[in-house]
């Protein structure tokens, strides 16, 4: 690739970027979110049409329009965000990438047989929506195989499963490799770059800012190419709680699915201290997104006592109510969730205090109080350093990192007794994500219980004083820090794998 | 001809438009397009059907002209909603009022006329057979159009590749674009066999049910063809089973208009107080009764919730537009 530009409005997503990749390599791409690594490879697979620039495949110029050009070529892809379908079977997915002419009893009989000779057991006839990720993923990647392709781009595969489940994909890239296929790896996961790779390009806010052999780099220098400056590691104080008070009860909650393919929640209970960080990993899809929304209060209990904060019943109240009793809660989405997109900063601030902290910015008769609300929202802007264009832009102005902090600094403003956060980094950059996690600690050091959910196992050993894993809807008695390792909660995150386990049951659903 | 004989032909002719209409907005939906303007388009194919087999004589010409205009009047739609991005509800609605104001202004010079009738099929030797000739061998051609309609589109759907292709759009339009798949271009083509068969479905109230125009002669089973295909789960064969329950109970309620209590006087005592039991209904619920009752059996039989959210196109409704 030479010269490679995509522009989105004023955004050059991508300017000027150069690209070899060899036969029978492992070439990684690195870079932040936002780094423009995505909308690279779209251009490479024929999604998205470049600006400028050129294509050469096998030394001829190219030109890709389409994502079936670009299998024509040989190039496949297994996508971050699969691209696949709930409603049908794992063989109609494939059928759907492959020749019309292939009936599709045939295809599966050749996907199983491949994805056997891989070591990617996989049932033909299983529906996607009842499969785990990892599973998921082995469509994708025989998907791509069944097509014989020479150039295989992975975007971010390892971020969705556990590190087993890592482990297994790595020796499958490599007799790729050792068949003479070329594999483009995106990740930001250093560690496993290093690992694998043969040689890494480095992107930065759109532009290549180097090659290097990865083998020969150390993470952190690997870290600073990629962020363009060091990066502040997070400091853990010593976890001093002991026996402190428990100032967040999750007690026997369950909760029968929502959806046909989402989880239901088992018997959890957990207890958070004050003082503590506890962190809850999972593959993504085990129940986490169902667990928040049950202890935020979006979903009601039955019992009042499902969920306790600071000692009282919460079960039956609604997210305000929880708020009010000293919680405060930080969903996954943050457009659309955490913050309303087209509203301003100070409106979405005064959306979440107006019912917490009554009389602050409402005063008599409903008249809001302007001056209240700008001067907590250059406090928050100022605590948590967010960087923004205009003095009170609308939310979705923001990038994802300084919405973030906006938002987790809209809530630590409060003090809460209770923090409970999902996916806090998902999407952030290295410098915002280090801010964000100092930031929980330095909450639960001053005497406030923390509940952090996340895929991100770094994140969590890096901030967590105990670790627990969701897995099916069940969660797992917490570890301290001092006796978890990536195995044991991969382990825990992998559950009964390979095989996996029917949710549904039809009695179950009745 | 005997009264069973004749109360289930009548019942066919009852149920027919309803499932051209349904089982064509059922293609449509499973391509994730929510096209509420059925009730529009059906109008459209019943006057044009209509005025075009009176203008030729030739009531088959008539039919086809009702496909056409059926999907003529889809294309709207299509163009709109999906080319123009437009709000799917809002432009389905639009398409069904436009569809009530338009064909009657141009049926205007129709109402009373007498049109040109769809003859049943008479196949010598297989009609006459006893009870089941005339039900099998001798109906009228948009009765054996429908049924093979029904089959085809099963067969489409659930066992070819251009089916699965529809289907995957229905179920995530991004994941089918991202591998390749035109999916603005598959939903036009849904969209408009959606018309046809809606056209179809009115020109079969216009030259084989009445056999006449009347403004808005639809009286809302454009809206039920609607109602029956997302209480059917989005499956065919449920949506025949729907059609039929109406029709069944749409005859039946009209013989229960229609009958005398003087009549069944002969009657065992019991019976003949269920018989005025029933007469005491106001005439107006009896009206009622088949949208009811469709809806009453539909909503218990797709009761299973997984089995429901499973078979619904989780695109439905959802505008696409390729990022490019």
């Amino acid at each position: 690739m030479r010269g490679l530009t995509k522009v989105f409005g004023t955004l050059r997503a991508c300017d000027g970027v150069d690209l070899d990749i060899a036969r029978g390599e492992i070439h990684a791409l690195l870079g932040e979110n936002g780094a423009g690594k995505s909308t690279l490879v779209k251009m490479l697979f024929g999604s998205l049409e470049p600006n400028a620039g050129e294509i050469r495949w096998n030394g001829e110029a190219v030109r890709i329009g389409s994502p079936s050009e670009a299998r024509r070529l040989g190039i496949g892809m297994v996508f971050q965000h699969f691209s696949l379908f709930e409603a049908l079977t794992a063989a109609e997915n494939i059928a759907l990438s492959l020749d019309a002419r292939t009936p599709i009893s045939t295809i599966a009989a050749k996907a199983q047989a491949l994805s056997y000779s891989y070591g990617l057991p996989l049932d033909p006839y299983a529906l996607v929506g009842d499969l785990s990720v990892g599973e998921r993923q082995r469509i994708e990647i025989i998907r791509c195989l069944l097509q014989t392709p020479q150039l295989i781009i992975l975007d971010e595969p390892t971020s969705v499963l556990t590190p087993q489940e890592a482990d297994k994909l790595f020796e499958t890239l490599e007799r790729l490799r050792s068949e003479g296929k070329s594999i483009l790896y995106i990740s930001h996961r250093l560690e496993e770059v290093k690992r694998m790779c043969d040689r890494a390009t480095v992107l930065r806010h759109g532009k290549v800012v180097g090659h290097c052999d990865p083998r020969q780099e150390t993470a952190s220098s690997l870290a600073r190419m990629m962020v363009g400056s060091e990066v502040h590691a997070v400091v853990r104080t010593a976890d001093t709680t002991g026996s402190a008070d428990v100032l967040l009860r999750v007690d026997r909650l369950s909760r029968p699915p929502a959806t046909p393919f989402s989880i239901p929640l088992r018997d959890v209970s957990l207890e958070v201290r004050a003082g503590e960080v506890i962190g809850i990993a999972g593959v993504a899809g085990n129940g986490q997104g169902e667990f928040f929304e049950a202890i935020s209060g979006e979903v009601l209990q039955d019992r009042a006592d499902a969920v306790t904060i600071r000692g009282k019943g919460a079960g039956r109240e609604g997210i305000t109510g929880r708020r009010r009793m000293g919680a405060a809660f930080v969903p996954e989405e943050r457009l659309g969730h955490g913050a309303a997109p087209a509203m301003k900063l100070s409106e979405n601030l005064l959306l979440s205090r107006h019912a917490t902290d009554p009389g602050v910015y409402v005063g008599a008769l409903g008249v809001i109080r302007h001056a209240a609300i700008a001067a907590t929202a250059k406090r928050i802007n100022q605590m948590m350093d967010v960087r923004k264009s205009a003095e009170d832009p609308a939310a979705n102005a923001l990038s994802g990192g300084n919405l973030q902090k906006f938002i987790i600094g809209r809530e630590l403003d409060r003090q809460p007794a209770v923090m409970v956060v999902n996916q806090p980094t998902w999407g952030v950059d290295a410098g915002a994500a280090a801010r964000i996690r100092q930031s929980l600690i330095e909450l639960a050091r001053s005497g406030s219980a923390v509940l952090v959910i996340s895929q991100d196992l770094d994140e969590l050993f890096e901030i967590s004083d105990r670790i627990a894993v969701m897995h099916n809807g069940e969660l797992s008695t917490p570890m301290s820090r001092a006796e978890a390792t990536f195995e044991k909660v991969g382990l825990l995150m992998g559950g009964a794998e390979p095989g996996h386990v029917h949710h549904h049951d039809p009695a179950e659903v009745a | 001809m005997g009264m069973a004989e004749a109360i289930l032909l009548t019942i066919a002719t009852a149920a027919t438009p309803l499932l051209l209409a349904a089982i064509g907005e059922l293609v449509v939906e499973r391509s994730g397009v929510l096209n509420l303007g059925v009730e529009g388009m059906m109008l459209m194919g019943a006057v044009v059907a209509f005025g075009v087999a009176l203008a030729t004589g030739s009531a088959w010409i008539g039919v086809v002209a009702g496909a056409l205009a059926g999907m003529a009047f889809s294309l709207l739609f299509g163009v709109l909603a999906l080319t123009l991005v437009t709000n799917q509800v809002a432009t389905g609605l639009a398409l069904t009022l436009l569809g009530i104001g338009l064909s009657g202004m141009i049926g205007v010079a129709f109402v009373g006329q007498p049109g040109v009738k769809l003859e049943a099929i008479s196949i010598p030797g297989l009609t006459e057979l006893p009870l089941v000739g005339r039900l099998l061998f001798g109906q009228d051609p948009m009765f054996y159009i429908s049924i093979l309609l029904t089959a085809g589109v099963m067969w489409f759907l659930f066992r070819t590749r251009a089916g699965l292709t529809l289907r995957s759009v229905g179920d995530s339009h991004s994941s089918a674009h991202a591998l390749g798949i035109k999916v603005i271009a598959i939903r036009y083509m849904a969209v408009m066999f959606g018309g046809a068969c809606a056209g179809l479905a009115g020109a079969q109230l216009s030259l084989v049910y009445t056999t006449q125009w009347i403004e808005n002669m639809t009286a809302g089973r454009g809206w039920i063809a609607l109602a029956l295909v997302v209480f059917a789960s989005w499956r065919p064969w449920r949506v025949l089973a729907g059609a039929y329950l109406f029709g069944a109970i749409t005859i039946a309620q009209l013989h229960i208009q229609a009958t005398n209590l003087a009549d069944l006087a002969g009657l065992p005592g019991p019976l003949y107080w269920l018989a005025g039991a029933v007469k005491s209904v106001p005439s107006q619920f009896l009206s009622a009764l088949p949208y009811l009752a469709t809806v009453v059996v539909l909503v218990l039989i797709s009761r299973n919730r997984r089995l429901t959210m499973m078979n619904t196109p989780a695109s439905l409704g959802r505008p696409f537009v390729p990022d490019r």
